[in-house]
């Protein structure tokens, strides 16, 4: 026996090329932390563990690869529950350590036990239950392939204290790492197609070529399997225009003459319509999430479909493709651009022009609109996004929370590089933006990193700044403070007969700069335009500490366009100063 | 049997946690299956899972893509009952008393059953046979007086090509 589980276990992870832990050890954990201590791994302390599983996910999404999070049996696990959902649902490769009691006290409630596999067993892509100290090498090969393989997800490790504690007997082993094909050996049920059907691939380019009024609707598996050059090519080489998903923003750039953004329902006129109208629509990684599809009855009704996905399970979920195809986004996407090519020049496709035009005839008419405040009033929460776009970085990364300020900064913000926004989208998880902006931050201390916050959200996980201060990692908050928990204070204005119950919060307590120099953050409160500039300015001069801009922002303010829930994207709302345009 | 009745089997990794993580797909829809046998196939390392589930088509497919993404099945497909060859074990205790006594054995034997146990009023029988046929014996038992029942759910395999 020449090691014990807790170091192969830490030793495992620097096999596994892991740079970065985020976590908070335990009782049943803390045999594992100790052999931290002489490893090169970089150990981030967070100050709860919903905080340890976002900065995972921050770090995935910013980096593309998968984020490590570990923390000890029962609170632990428990607390780290919402990001395994949150990762799950957005597909972000992901690898959770879960401290477990002796496994002789499984079963039988002892103290910090709780049934963690079953609790996460709907929200991960994986978990297991290591059960002897040689299987730990296997146990995170398996879990470091599944999650960054097919379609990428969570996967937690539950690891029983005895097996890892060195003065226990059970955690004795020999040292052995698992070859690759050891590792695709022993999961049998377990092989990703990444390659699309050629004789589908040659379907979609027929259909393809023949279209009218063609759409491409990116979705977040276009980042996901490092598409954005292969879609820009397809684009490009087609002139069909691209709308991309909240998942997706950034996947294509959003000044590129082609680019329409954000669909669905507070998506822009043109992206919505534009899929409405359509005759094809190129889904690529994209999942037909009920947010961008509002009614399925009627959501694009003459549209025939090719639907490109690594998940089988979502080819026919919500909507029937003419040409389902099984593959990694990447791989397909440039055997559609051969098969095109094999097809012949522009002459072998019809001419799309009359239809691009439309297109740009309704973004002209359309484009996104917000009146400026006037003078005393509380600021506009898109003026102040329109001046950090401005003043930050071209390369800024973005994460936001879940709210009204998530969709004006998807709407607002201009994506013109993969992998620059980080959000919730399929859970909507409030408090998802500060760890996650400082999880994309370790993982890519070269860049400006901007969390765009509601006062709701700041208020579920703005401790981890604590943790941000502590490891000196600069991270800037822009918290749009309207006083309330305002897209549900929207929702019942617009659908409750404005009966506002139970979204107020207050604009002052607490008072978020006290609070944010508390936690070892540069604050600053901003009230009128003219002080929006300088003090982005300020901001984006710091880099030793966190940052805490507080804007007072206008409560009234709604976003805009919307789809009312229920209802068909053609029935899309432009809101008051666009309303009876071109009808 | 429920009229929307489809039979799956799955083959799966012969380890801990597995029929969990495949109820729960079931669980989850609300879904109640109906019968469940699952015991290693002939290679240990995997077991075979029948299951009997009450599902409209439609909503069953989505359910079988997502059982083939979970990481131990290896397989599955939906045995069509027309297309293959099914059977089902059940053990019943009827009461038999000394005048219906012969009536029961005369049953069981029709049926190709067996006779068990035999206690003073009591008669333990088996049956393996098509799971229609179990309904029908259990049926016709019914008047005597069922004690107990238990059967183990129907286990299936594609029947075989004849040409
Ligand atoms: C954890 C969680 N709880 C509740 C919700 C429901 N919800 C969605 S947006 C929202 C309000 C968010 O308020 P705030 O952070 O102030 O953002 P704003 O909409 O005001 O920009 C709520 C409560 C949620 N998405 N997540
Ligand atoms: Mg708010």
């Amino acid at each position: 026996m020449n090691t014990n589980g807790g170091q192969a276990l830490i030793k495992s992870l620097e096999l596994e090329g892991v740079e970065v832990i985020f976590g908070l050890p335990g009782g049943a954990i803390l045999p594992v932390y100790d052999p931290i201590l002489d490893s090169p791994i970089r150990h981030v302390l967070v100050r709860h563990e919903q905080g340890a599983g976002h900065m995972a996910e921050g770090f995935a999404h910013a980096t593309g690869r998968p984020g490590v999070a570990m923390v000890t049996s029962g609170p632990g696990a428990t607390n780290i529950v919402t990001p395994l959902a949150d990762a799950y649902m957005d597909s972000i490769p992901m690898v959770v350590i879960t401290g477990q009691v002796p496994l002789a006290s499984i079963g039988t409630d002892a103290f910090q036990e709780c049934d963690t596999l079953g609790i996460t067993r709907g929200v991960t892509k994986h978990n297991e239950l290591v059960t002897r100290a040689e299987d730990i090498p296997m146990a995170i090969r398996q879990a470091f392939h599944i999650a960054t393989t097919g379609r990428p997800g969570p996967v937690l490790v539950d690891i029983p204290k005895d097996i890892v504690d060195p003065r226990n007997p059970a955690s004795a082993m020999n040292w052995n790492w698992p070859t690759d094909a050891e590792v695709s050996s022993s999961m049998p049920g377990y092989k990703p197609t990444t390659k699309g059907h050629p004789k589908k691939i040659k379907e979609a380019a027929a259909l393809i070529a023949t279209a009218r009024k063609p759409i491409i609707y990116a979705g977040g598996g276009i980042l996901k399997a490092r598409a954005a050059e292969a879609l820009r090519e397809l684009a490009e080489l087609t002139g069909i225009p691209v709308v991309t998903t909240l998942m997706a923003r950034g996947a294509f750039p959003d000044d590129h003459e082609l680019c329409l953004g954000m669909p669905g329902m507070h998506g822009n006129y043109t992206a919505v319509t534009s899929i409405q109208k359509s005759d094809l629509l190129i889904a690529l990684g994209s999942r037909f999430d009920d947010r961008v599809t509002g009614k399925v009855d009627s959501f694009a009704p003459d549209a025939r479909i090719i639907h490109v996905d690594i998940d089988p399970a979502e080819l026919g979920k919500v909507r029937r493709a003419d040409v389902p195809i099984v593959g990694d986004c990447r791989l397909v996407i440039e055997e559609i651009i051969k098969a095109l090519n094999a097809l012949g020049g522009p002459e072998s496709r019809i001419d799309i022009t009359p239809w691009r035009q439309q297109v740009s005839a309704w973004q002209e008419l359309y484009p996104l609109v917000y009146e400026q405040s006037i003078d005393g009033d509380l600021l506009k929460p898109q003026y102040v996004l329109e001046q950090l776009r401005d003043r930050s970085p071209a390369d800024t990364i973005v994460a936001s929370g879940v709210g009204q300020h998530q969709m004006w900064t998807s709407q607002y913000w201009k994506f013109n590089y993969p992998y620059t926004w980080v959000n919730s989208g399929g859970l909507g998880t409030m408090g998802f933006s500060i760890p996650a902006a400082i999880g994309a931050k370790v993982g890519r201390p070269d860049r400006t990193v901007w969390a765009v916050d509601g006062d709701g959200c700041f208020q579920m996980t703005a401790q981890e700044l604590v943790t941000a201060a502590t490891e000196r990692i600069p991270v800037k908050i822009a918290l749009l403070n309207n006083a309330y928990l305002g897209m549900v204070r929207q929702w019942q204005e617009m659908f409750y007969g404005e009966r506002y119950s139970e979204v107020y919060l207050s604009p002052d307590l607490p008072d978020y700069v006290k609070w944010a120099e508390a936690m070892g953050c540069v604050a600053l409160r901003v009230e009128s335009p003219d002080e929006v500039g300088p003090a982005i300015d300020k901001a984006n001069e710091i880099n030793d500490r966190p940052v805490v801009l507080e804007f007072r922002t206008d409560a009234s303010e709604k976003v805009f366009p919307m789809v009312s829930p229920g209802t068909s994207n053609d029935q899309i709302d432009v809101g008051p100063l666009q309303n009876g345009l071109g009808r | 049997m429920p009229p929307k009745y489809h039979v799956l089997s799955v083959l799966v990794e012969n380890r801990a946690g597995v029929l969990a993580r495949v109820s729960a797909l079931f669980a989850r829809r609300g879904y109640n299956i109906y019968s469940l046998a699952v015991a290693p196939t002939d290679d240990e390392r995997f077991s075979r899972i029948t299951v009997v589930v009450d599902v409209e088509q439609a909503p069953l497919e989505q359910v079988v893509k997502q059982l083939n993404k979970l990481i131990h099945v290896i397989k599955i497909s939906e045995l069509d009952p027309r297309d293959s060859v099914e059977r089902e074990l059940m053990l019943v205790t009827v009461k038999a008393p000394a005048e219906v006594r012969g009536q029961i054995i005369e049953l069981v034997e029709l049926f190709e059953g067996r006779i068990i146990d035999v206690g003073r009023d009591e008669l333990a029988l088996s049956l393996d046979e098509h799971p229609e046929r179990l309904d029908d014996l259990e049926e016709l038992l019914r008047p005597f007086g069922i004690i107990d029942l238990q059967r183990t759910g129907r286990v299936a395999l594609p029947k075989l090509e004849r040409s």
